[in-house]
């Protein structure tokens, strides 16, 4: 690791004052320290902002909104985030462990580095972290790698399971930097690779997520995660599905999918949803619409059973959003 | 034969990445987003590589922190790099916290600090400034063992004992969080603690017992 | 008053250590003035060093010392081989030349004040290298497949004329398996806190085998071997990992002694993947031909272990064959494939978890071509004597395994036809398999010193990885003695203690417990003969035959009236009794039979048929493994090493690039084990058995046992699920989603 200056903050303004001057905000750590230690992640400044308040989980209306520094266990405990969007909760507690839900906030949690044990390794060519190195996964070994969204640049998958969720159920997020405050879909902090793989997120330098915002809606109750892996729990989605159902009967009024473990972002699938609008929920239904998901993919050397599973996968969590699981 | 792109560098190669200050300028970093480790590089294209030696403050900076661990009130000088888990280890000798994998994926160090069970190699101690930390050396009572302690043995709930005082403090911090009803709560639960010798069917069983008695 | 201690479940006498952090580990041993190493591991996976620039980071914070094989002392690596290292080749000699021969051989070791400035400063080291493309995988057309040229006997067996019966058999299996490298992973990193005095050494190290570390590192020195002192009470778990002693342990005494302080050295979670030993991956063909009643009439076993380039790592993947089954005709043959890797070495089950997959899996292909139950078919099978060796067996208890587990199991409830078991939408599906391992027994010696407190201390140079020795030894002390286990004070793990072979092998049990048997054996004689010359004891002058020891008492024999107590004999003289032993097997007992172990292991899995996962949801091992000195725990030990048959069927395997032969999941969350949630309903049981003949305890040994037979089970479970046979390990979600 290398050294760094180290300074705590009490206000919003002194932390993105420190961070326009360039240091990097620190909240759980999980993710950063991690890979501080592997040394690639070399900041020079940093402002822990975990004194903040910013981790306040409240109603708003039909709204669930969760403050950036909220941590990940709470927030999947909080009584609101269960009577308004199980779908939170249920991501939440499928993610890392119950020691690391403890530490990770919700804002770092968005801004996870992806899992491309090329990306950890320093000896190792990467156009995320060293840009123009090349990508060693390409043509090495990516079983775990993505199938949408890739570029010739990068393949990385992007691994947060609560961002599948907060992405299908279409959440705002609000930041604040030294030029003012916007709010914008979650959605589009994420960037795809391109030929800029090493941009990762639209914050704007200095910017600091506030709060994450999940609007109500009448899909809310409805909704599941399934998360798909070889080990029963303590590991990354081989492929995991959010989906959210609007039903009016037996018919689907609307639908929300998001997918996880296959894109190189949190990858909402609107040609999917568009599909299973009004159709009857029934696992013909299901697997027609799950189809769409294949559109674009690009599976790699070591990652086709991505093409098969990903369908599958929304098929099976539709169904138990529908109960017919 | 010569080298596929991703091997490791020639010298020729690291040499690109130099001196990697100018790199490390402020202006890069000023963004919780942006990757530090691309950043540095971004100017040096060639460059895969370790980085160079300099870099930084040439001394690393201190700081004081006050810990309260196991009731006793620490003060002393850190390195701001230095973990909860090696502070415990190395400057206090608190040697029963152990370090498995210094990657927060397995669960060793798990110790509680100001209530909350967390993996202690993945969090700084100049973040911690005041708090309170209960590590495994502050569970029992003198003598008399915490229930959970005795429901380790009873059970036989390790066997090397290495993953054991990780597996205890989180355990203690299940049956606190209410997460340990079931035995299949507690599978779920008690998966962020990872025993190879896979003592799990008594590390269930003692976590169950301890809940039952508290 | 006799007290018996063998075969109750006491709980661990190491529980309270374990539960509270005393337990010290290797790393925990913090020296005064203790400075910090980090190997620099080499980024290339073959070639040679052309530069190294120590010179910047010497200048950088906190560093001491870097010793590359541009400085480093050139060590004696005097001749050292033991029973643990391979047979032929030489080990690898740290920093003496610039050759890279694998991905992460150490190029390099880092000295500092603090462990921050020690990992900053080696991964600042810049290292030139010129690399070739090794050669890592045994498919490799490059890779060349070469005859073991040791003497171990892994290489050939053969009876009968194995490929005729197979060409003339009516039903016949022949198939290939690929089973993964694996890595030991135990959660305790390697680690040593070296620290000299002199000439003379001191190592807290983590090792399965103490004397050995001493006897090597003194070779290596070239000091006499009571220079060097090895100090180990508890091993976080091995596995095998630390039965050799590897190059971090020179490089921590080499590093202590340039810097002139103690050196603690800990590998980091990626080190570990290193070079420190795996298990080899294999390539085995199985071929079983059969009448069709189901009588095996021939079996060729042909197995491909890789090993590197310097030693030829053997172990017994084939010997199995030869004995599980009756068969007139039986061929086996193992070729090793040397790669650019570090050598491999014993990981829990060696040889015997990877060549029985094989067999075990290619027994349950048959039973599905001859339409005969799985266990009926190894019933039909069953040898009346070990037929390779031609002498009987000092027993064997795989029937009866087979008899109480698959009731215990409800195998009965098994519908036989493949994708026939559902339990509503996820098929189920139940497996069994055949486990077996040697009966190890190597010289061990023990030392027992009886106070006149009335207690006893034990002194042994074992070790205690996780099984309990500290336990089993403290019960066989206390049941020899015939005082309560409170009284007995078990101190093992250093060098200086009377020897005892490697933990591993599942020979503790037997190899120490006999010695410290002995040992308490010839202290009671001990006892006797003061009581006899001591004018106010009860059996003053009786023969030392015509006394006998009862519940820590000497009488006269069969006389309940006048005994004296060993504490009141010792408390007359002051004087404490020591006594010192060594095990014994009759040499008569081991030529005529063939000893093992046998077991037969149940999985039922459920499978998921639209996403792919696998869950064991029970499984059971019935084992016939002599007599069992603490069923507490080694019922727990079984059950682990179940789970460690899951992680080998369900989850692990070390992925190699090939273009540079870096481990690329090198980390715990990427190498995937099994965690509590993967854990179904798991049971041991044990049938009796009475073998006087491997031992005098009469026990022989469960470590390995454990594991091999589950993968098997769980494999031919996932194939009765689904009717999809996957021939490699790990079987993931991947191999399922067309089935």
């Amino acid at each position: 690791m290398l050294p760094f200056s180290f300074e705590k903050v009490r206000t919003e303004q002194d932390a993105i004052r420190a961070a326009a001057a360039g240091a990097r905000y620190i909240a759980g750590g999980t993710t950063l320290i991690d890979l501080m230690r592997d040394e690639v992640e070399r900041p020079e400044r940093l402002v822990d902002i975990n004194a903040l308040p910013m981790a306040d989980i409240r109603a708003d209306g039909a709204d669930l909104v969760i403050g950036a520094l909220a941590r990940m266990s709470d927030v999947a405990a909080h009584p609101e985030t269960k009577r308004l969007q199980p779908l939170i909760a249920e991501s939440l507690i499928e993610g890392a462990s119950p020691q690391l839900r403890n530490m990770a906030s919700m804002g770092g949690n968005l801004l996870q580095r992806v899992r491309c044990p090329y990306f950890r390794m320093l000896d190792a060519a990467c156009n995320k972290r060293a840009p123009g190195s090349g990508c060693s996964a390409i043509d090495g070994l990516n079983a775990g790698h993505a199938i949408l969204g890739t570029s010739d640049h990068c393949v990385a998958t992007h691994p947060s399971d609560v961002a599948v969720a907060l992405v299908a159920l279409g959440a705002t997020m609000r930041v604040r930097g030294p030029s003012g405050e916007r709010t914008f879909p979650v959605e589009e902090l994420f960037r795809l690779p391109g030929d800029t793989p090493h941009l990762e997120h639209t914050l704007r330098p200095g910017e600091l997520i506030v709060e994450i915002r999940v609007p109500g809606g009448p899909y809310a109750r409805q909704a599941r995660y399934l998360k798909v892996r070889d080990r029963a729990s303590y590991e990354f989605a081989l492929v995991s599905a959010a989906v959210a159902l609007e039903m009016e009967g037996n018919t689907i009024r609307q639908a929300r999918v998001a997918v996880g473990g296959v894109g190189t972002r949190p990858w909402r699938l609107r040609a999917v949803e568009e599909a299973l609008r009004g159709k009857a929920k029934d696992r013909n239904a299901f697997e027609t619409a799950a189809h769409l998901a294949l559109e674009g993919t690009r599976p790699l050397s070591h990652n086709h059973y991505k093409v098969e599973l990903l369908p599958r996968t929304i098929v099976r969590a539709l169904e138990m959003a529908g109960d017919t699981a | 034969m010569t080298k596929s792109n991703h091997d490791a560098p020639s010298g020729e190669e690291r040499s690109l990445s130099g001196d990697d200050a100018p790199q490390r300028g402020p202006s890069r970093r000023s963004i919780l987003q942006m990757a530090g480790g691309a950043a540095s590089l971004a100017a040096a294209p060639a460059a895969i590589a370790q980085p160079a030696p300099s870099g930084g403050p040439a001394t690393a900076p201190t700081a004081r922190v006050r810990l309260v661990v196991n009731g006793s009130e620490r003060e002393f000088e850190v390195d701001p790099r230095q973990s909860v888990l090696d502070v415990l280890r190395e400057t206090l000798d608190l040697t029963g916290t152990k370090k498995g994998c210094n990657q927060g994926a397995c669960g060793a160090c798990t110790v509680i600090i100001n209530g909350r069970r967390v993996t202690s190699c993945l969090t700084l101690a100049v973040m911690h400034d005041g708090a309170e930390i209960t590590t495994i050396e502050g569970l029992a009572r003198g003598d008399e063992l915490h229930p959970l302690q005795a429901a380790f043995i009873e059970h036989d709930g390790f066997q090397c004992g290495f993953c054991t005082p990780g597996q205890i403090m989180s355990g203690v911090a299940c049956i606190a969080e209410g997460h340990a009803t079931s035995p299949d709560e507690i599978q779920f639960w008690m998966s962020g603690n990872i025993c190879r010798c896979a003592a799990y069917p008594g590390i269930v069983a003692a976590v169950a017992d301890a809940a039952g008695r508290t | 008053m006799t007290i018996t201690s063998i075969g109750k479940p006491v709980t661990r006498v190491d529980g309270r250590a374990k539960v509270t952090g005393a337990a010290r580990y290797a790393a925990d041993f913090n020296q005064r003035a203790q400075l910090h190493a980090v190997i620099v591991s080499a980024t290339a996976g073959l070639g040679r060093v052309t530069a190294l620039d120590d010179a910047a980071v010497r200048a950088m914070p906190g560093v001491v010392e870097v010793i590359s094989h541009l400085n480093a002392p050139r060590l004696a690596y005097g001749p050292h081989k033991s029973f643990i290292d391979p047979e032929v080749g030489e080990r690898l000699h740290v920093l003496q030349d610039n050759r890279v021969r694998f991905y992460g051989q150490p190029v390099a070791v880092v000295v500092a004040d603090t462990l921050d400035h020690a990992e900053r400063a080696a991964n600042a080291l810049r290292v030139s290298y010129s690399a070739e493309r090794p050669v890592i995988d045994p498919r490799d057309p490059k890779a060349q497949t070469i005859e073991p040229s040791g003497s171990r006997g892994h290489s050939h067996a053969a009876r009968g004329d194995a490929d005729r019966a197979l060409a003339d058999a009516p039903v016949k299996v022949d198939v290939t398996y690929d089973m993964a490298r694996e890595n030991h992973n135990p959660m305790e990193p390697h680690a040593v806190v070296a620290a000299w005095e002199g000439d003379r050494l001191t190592l807290w190290s983590k090792s399965q085998f103490v004397v050995n570390e001493q006897a090597e590192i003194a070779a290596i020195f070239g000091l006499p071997a009571q220079n060097v002192q090895v100090i180990c009470p508890f091993i976080g778990g091995a596995f095998g990992t630390s039965l050799r002693t590897w190059p971090h342990v020179t490089l921590a005494a080499m590093a202590a002694r340039q810097v002139g302080r103690p050196v603690k050295l800990v590998l980091n979670r990626r080190q570990m993947f290193f070079t420190t030993g795996h298990r080899p991956r294999t390539l085995q063909r199985v071929a079983i031909g059969a009448t069709r009643d189901g009588r095996i009439m021939g079996i060729v076993h042909e197995g491909n272990g890789e090993t590197s380039r310097y030693e030829e790592f053997t172990e017994a993947l084939l010997s199995a064959t030869s004995y599980m089954y009756s068969c007139p005709n039986v061929r086996t043959s193992y070729r090793l494939t040397p790669l650019d890797t570090g050598t491999p070495n014993h990981m829990r089950g060696p040889g015997e978890s990877s060549g029985m997959f094989a067999l075990e899996s290619a027994l349950d292909e048959l039973s599905y071509e001859l339409g005969v139950d799985p266990i009926e078919l190894r019933r039909r099978n069953e040898p009346t004597m070990d037929e390779g060796e031609n002498k009987p067996f000092s027993s064997r208890s795989l029937v009866q395994c087979y008899e109480r587990g698959a009731e215990r199991f409800g195998w009965s409830r098994r519908s036989p036809t493949p994708r026939s078991m559902r339990d509503g939408r996820l098929l189920v599906g139940m497996g069994v398999a055949s486990a077996t391992y040697p009966v190890w027994y190597l010289p061990t010696s023990a030392r027992v010193r009886l106070h006149a407190d009335g207690t006893a201390a034990v002194e042994v140079a074992a070790s205690d990885m996780g099984p309990g020795t500290y336990t089993s030894m403290t019960q066989v002390a206390a049941e020899t003695l015939g005082i309560p286990v409170e009284q007995v004070r078990v101190s093992i793990g250093r060098s200086d203690f009377p020897p005892a072979p490697p933990h591993g092998g599942s020979m503790t049990m037997a190899s120490v417990g006999s010695a410290v048997c002995a040992a308490c054996l010839a202290a009671r004689d001990e006892v006797a003969r003061r009581a006899i010359a001591d004018q106010r004891s009860p059996v003053f002058g009786a023969a030392l035959e015509g006394v006998e020891w009862i519940g820590g008492s000497v009488r006269r024999l069969g006389d309940a009236s006048a005994g004296q107590s060993y504490r009141d004999i010792l408390a007359g003289s002051g004087q404490p009794i020591e006594a010192h032993a060594s095990n014994y097997r009759d040499p008569e007992a081991a030529r005529r039979y063939s000893m093992h172990s046998f077991g037969a292991v149940f999985a039922e899995v459920a499978i998921d048929p639209d996403v792919g996962t696998i869950r064991v949801r029970r499984a059971l091992g019935a084992y016939g493994a002599g007599r069992i000195v603490n069923p507490l725990l080694a019922s727990s030990q079984c059950t682990g090493g179940m789970i460690g048959g899951i992680g080998m069927a369900l989850m692990e395997q070390t992925a190699l690039d090939a273009r540079d032969g870096r481990p690329v999941n090198a980390h715990m969350a990427d190498y995937l084990m099994p965690v509590n949630l993967d854990i179904g309903q798991l049971e041991a049981l044990f049938v009796d058995e009475n073998d006087p003949h491997v031992n005098t305890l009469g026990v022989k040994g469960l470590g390995e046992i454990a594991l091999v037979g589950m993968a098997p089970a769980i494999a031919n479970a996932i194939y009765h699920a689904t009717g999809k046979r996957v021939r490699h390990l790990p079987i993931r979600i991947e191999d399922l989603l067309t089935a």
